[in-house]
C-alpha cells in the first residue's frame, strides 16, 4: 500500500469561515474514495486542498509526496480537479476548449479525439458553443478535458450531477479505467447508492471532521 | 521538453484562446469599438472647437484608448471566471508567467486595434493629416505604447479579478500606475500628428520612454502575476 | 499574549513625551525664534512642516518595501514584518497628505494659486494615489497570509513604479514649455536658526514616525489575534458539532 494523500489535523479557512477545522485523512495509491456529508460539511473545501488550491491555516499534509503547506504549487500539475463549475470558455465551441487544455499539457490529437469519443462529445456537438450546451454536456466537456490532462489523482465534485443515465455509466467506466491504468480517485457525492457501488472506501466529512 | 518551449507553447495556447474567444463572440467589434468612437464624438461635443481639437487630438486618442482599455481588461478576465477557467489553469499547475504573458499578447492585439481605430476616427472626426515620416512614428508608438499598457493592465487585471466582487478597484490600481505611457504616447503622437508646430524628431525621447515602460513591465509581470492571482 | 490593555509600553511612553516635547520646541523654533525669510516673509514657516512630512512619507514608503521584502524573502514568512509594512504605508499616506495640504498652501501664498502643474507636485500627488490602492489591496479580506502576499507584491511593484512615474513627469514638464514656475528651495537663504528649524522638525517627525508605527503596528497585531481568536471560537464550534 502506498499512500498518495496523507493530511493530519489540516485547518483550512474560507474567508474567516474554517471550512475544514482539523482534519485527518489517509488516500492510498489505486483507491476510489467517496467522500460523503450534508451541504457545508466541507467535501469541496478538502478536494480544493488535496488539488493544492486551497491554502491550509494549519496542520500538514503530503500528495504524492509533496508538502502541501510549502509546495502547493508543485501538486497542481500532477492532480486534475473537476469543482462546481466546469473550467469551460462559454465562447469556445467543445473541440476548442478541449484543445486549448490539451495544448496546455502537449497531448496529441488523437488523444484528444478519443476523450471526445469516450465522453461522446463528438461529431456535431464538436462545433458547438459551451454557452449552448446543457448542464449535462458541459460536466460531459469538463471531463473530456479532464481526460486529456493525464491526472496521476482524479478530485470530482460531484461529477454525477447533470449526467444521464448513459452520461453516469460512462463516468463510472472512465473512472474504473483510470484506475486501472495507476490512478486515483476522490469524489465527492450526494448520489451515494450509485457512488457506494463505484467507491472502494467510504469516508464521511461532517463539520470539518471526517470519519 | 525544456522549460523554455513549454512557456512558449503555453504562452501561444493562452493568446490563441484570448484571440478566439474574441473571434467567436466579437464583444470588442460590437460593443468596445463603439464605445471607443462614441467617446471620441463626445470629447468634439465638449472641446467644440476645430482648432483645439487638431491641437488635442492626440491626447484625446490615448485618453480613449487609456478607457476602453478598462473595459477590454475587465472582458479578458470575466471570461475566465464565468466558468472557473481561471481556477482551472490555476490547478491544472498552468505556468502563471506563460497565462500572463498569453493574455498581454492577446490584450496588445486587441488594444493595437482598437488603437488604430480611434487614429482613423481622428483623422476624419478632427481634420488630422500626417507626414510619411510622422506616420511610422505613430506606428512605433502605437506598438511600444500598446505593450507596455497590455503588460501592466494585465497584471492588475488579474488582481482585481482574483477577488470577487472586487473588480472596481482595477481603474484606482491601474490608472496612476499608466502615467507614463499617457505622457509618452501624447507626447509621441504630437510629434508624428505635428500637432502645434511639433516637429517629428521631438517624438523619438518619448519613445524611449514608453520602450523602457514596455520591458520593465514585461519583467515584473512575468515575476508578479503568479503570486498576485493565487489564493 | 500580555494582558495588559493599550498598545503602549514604557518606552514608548518615553518616546511619545519626548516626541511632544520637540514638537511643542518646533512650533515655538518655527512661529517665533526664526526670522522671516528675505523673499518669502513669513510663508517660509510652513517649510518646518511640510519638508519633514515629505521627508517622512519617503521614509515611510521605504520602510514598506522592506518589510514587503522581508516577509516575502523570509523563509517562515513572518507576519509581523506584513503588519509594520501596512502600518507603515498607512502613515506615509497620513504624511503625503499633509505634505500636500501644506505645499498648497504655500504655493497659494507665494504663487496666488493652489496647484500648479509642477513635476514634484505632480508626481507626489501620483504617489499619493499609488499607496492609496496599495491600502485599499489591504483591506479586500481573505486570509492574513492572502493580505500579505497580495500586499507585499504590490508595495515592491510600487516602488519600482514610482521613479518611473516621477522621471516621466520630469520629462514632461522640462521638455514642454510651461510659465516658469518659482523653485520652491532656490530662493531661500537660510541662516543659522531657521537651519536648526529645519532638522528640529525632520527630527522630531522621525521621532513621530516612529511612535506612530510602534502604535499602530501593534493595534493590527491585535486585530489579527483577535481575528484568530474568532477562528480558534469557529474551529472549536466546528468540531463540537462534527461529534455529535
Amino acid at each position: 500500500m502506498e499512500p498518495v494523500i496523507e493530511l493530519k489535523g489540516v485547518v483550512a479557512v474560507l474567508g474567516s469561515f474554517p471550512a475544514l477545522a482539523g482534519i485527518d485523512l489517509t488516500v492510498q495509491r489505486g483507491e476510489i474514495l467517496l467522500l460523503q456529508g450534508p451541504n457545508g460539511a466541507g467535501k469541496t473545501s478538502l478536494l480544493r486542498v488535496c488539488a493544492g488550491l486551497l491554502p491550509i491555516e494549519r496542520g500538514e499534509g503530503r500528495v504524492l509526496g509533496i508538502d502541501v503547506t510549502s509546495q502547493r504549487e508543485l501538486i497542481r500539475a500532477r492532480v486534475g480537479l473537476l469543482g462546481h463549475s466546469n473550467g469551460l470558455y462559454l465562447d469556445l465551441t467543445v473541440e476548442q476548449n478541449i484543445m486549448f487544455w490539451a495544448a496546455t499539457v502537449g497531448a496529441s490529437d488523437a488523444e484528444v479525439a478519443s476523450a471526445m469519443k469516450r465522453m461522446n462529445v463528438d461529431g456535431r456537438l464538436a462545433k458547438v458553443k459551451a454557452s449552448q450546451l446543457s448542464a449535462g454536456q458541459r460536466r460531459r466537456t469538463a471531463l473530456a478535458s479532464l481526460i486529456v490532462r493525464r491526472a496521476e489523482i482524479w478530485l470530482l465534485d460531484e461529477p454525477h450531477a447533470g449526467l444521464d443515465a448513459s452520461g453516469r455509466d460512462e463516468l463510472d467506466g472512465l473512472l474504473r479505467d483510470a484506475v486501472a491504468a495507476g490512478a486515483t480517485v476522490v469524489l465527492a457525492s450526494h448520489e451515494s447508492e450509485r457512488a457506494n457501488g463505484l467507491a472502494t472506501r467510504v469516508v464521511t466529512v461532517d463539520g470539518g471532521g471526517a470519519r | 521538453m525544456t522549460n523554455t518551449s513549454l512557456r512558449r507553447r503555453i504562452t501561444f495556447a493562452v493568446a490563441r484562446k484570448d484571440l478566439r474567444i474574441e473571434w467567436n463572440s466579437r464583444v470588442l467589434v460590437n460593443q468596445v469599438a463603439p464605445f471607443a468612437a462614441i467617446v471620441m464624438v463626445l470629447f468634439a461635443f465638449a472641446l467644440d472647437n476645430d482648432g483645439i481639437l487638431q491641437r488635442v487630438a492626440p491626447g484625446l486618442v490615448w485618453l480613449a484608448t487609456l478607457f476602453s482599455m478598462l473595459v477590454v481588461i475587465q472582458r479578458s478576465f470575466s471570461v475566465e471566471s464565468a466558468d472557473g477557467a481561471l481556477d482551472a489553469l490555476r490547478v491544472a499547475g498552468v505556468d502563471p508567467t506563460a497565462i500572463f504573458l498569453g493574455k498581454s499578447i492577446a490584450l496588445m492585439v486587441q488594444l493595437f486595434a482598437l488603437e488604430a481605430l480611434l487614429v482613423g476616427t481622428a483623422f476624419v472626426l478632427y481634420n488630422i493629416t500626417m507626414s510619411p515620416a510622422g506616420l511610422v512614428e505613430a506606428f512605433v508608438t502605437m506598438l511600444t505604447a500598446t505593450a507596455g499598457l497590455a503588460c501592466v493592465g494585465t497584471l492588475y487585471g488579474g488582481l482585481a479579478a482574483g477577488v470577487r466582487g472586487r473588480e472596481t478597484l482595477l481603474p484606482l490600481l491601474l490608472l496612476p500606475v499608466v502615467a507614463p505611457v499617457l505622457i509618452g504616447a501624447t507626447r509621441a503622437m504630437e510629434a508624428a500628428f505635428g500637432s502645434g508646430g511639433a516637429q517629428v524628431s521631438e517624438g523619438w525621447p518619448w519613445i524611449g520612454l514608453l520602450t523602457v515602460f514596455a520591458v520593465l513591465f514585461i519583467a515584473l509581470g512575468s515575476v508578479a502575476f503568479g503570486p498576485l492571482v493565487d489564493e | 499574549m500580555s494582558t495588559h490593555s493599550g498598545t503602549g509600553t514604557k518606552a514608548t511612553r518615553g518616546l511619545g513625551i519626548i516626541v511632544l516635547l520637540m514638537l511643542i520646541a518646533l512650533a515655538f523654533f518655527g512661529l517665533v525664534f526664526s526670522a522671516e525669510d528675505v523673499v518669502q516673509g513669513s510663508t517660509v514657516r510652513i517649510m518646518y512642516v511640510h519638508v519633514p512630512a515629505i521627508w517622512v512619507a519617503y521614509l515611510a514608503f521605504g520602510l514598506t518595501a522592506v518589510c514587503s521584502a522581508v516577509y516575502l524573502s523570509g523563509k517562515n514568512r513572518s507576519l509581523a514584518w506584513d503588519r509594520v509594512a501596512g502600518a507603515s504605508g498607512e502613515i506615509g499616506v497620513l504624511f503625503v497628505a499633509v505634505s500636500l495640504v501644506t505645499g498648497s498652501l504655500w504655493g497659494r501664498l507665494t504663487w496666488g494659486t493652489y496647484w500648479v502643474w509642477d513635476a514634484r507636485l505632480t508626481s507626489t500627488a501620483f504617489l499619493f494615489i499609488t499607496y492609496i490602492g496599495y491600502l485599499a489591496v489591504r483591506r479586500l479580506g481573505g486570509t492574513h497570509r492572502q493580505r500579505a502576499r497580495r500586499s507585499s507584491v504590490l508595495a515592491l511593484l510600487a516602488i519600482v513604479e514610482i521613479p518611473l512615474v516621477h522621471f516621466s513627469v520630469n520629462m514632461w514638464r522640462s521638455l514642454h514649455q510651461s510659465a516658469s514656475v518659482a523653485d520652491p528651495n532656490a530662493k531661500v537663504q537660510l541662516d543659522g536658526l531657521m537651519l536648526f528649524s529645519l532638522f528640529l522638525g525632520l527630527f522630531a517627525f522621525t521621532l513621530l514616525f516612529v511612535w506612530l508605527v510602534l502604535h499602530r503596528q501593534r493595534t493590527l497585531q491585535l486585530e489579527d489575534a483577535f481575528a484568530d481568536r474568532g477562528l480558534d471560537a469557529a474551529i472549536a464550534a466546528r468540531r463540537e458539532e462534527a461529534v455529535k
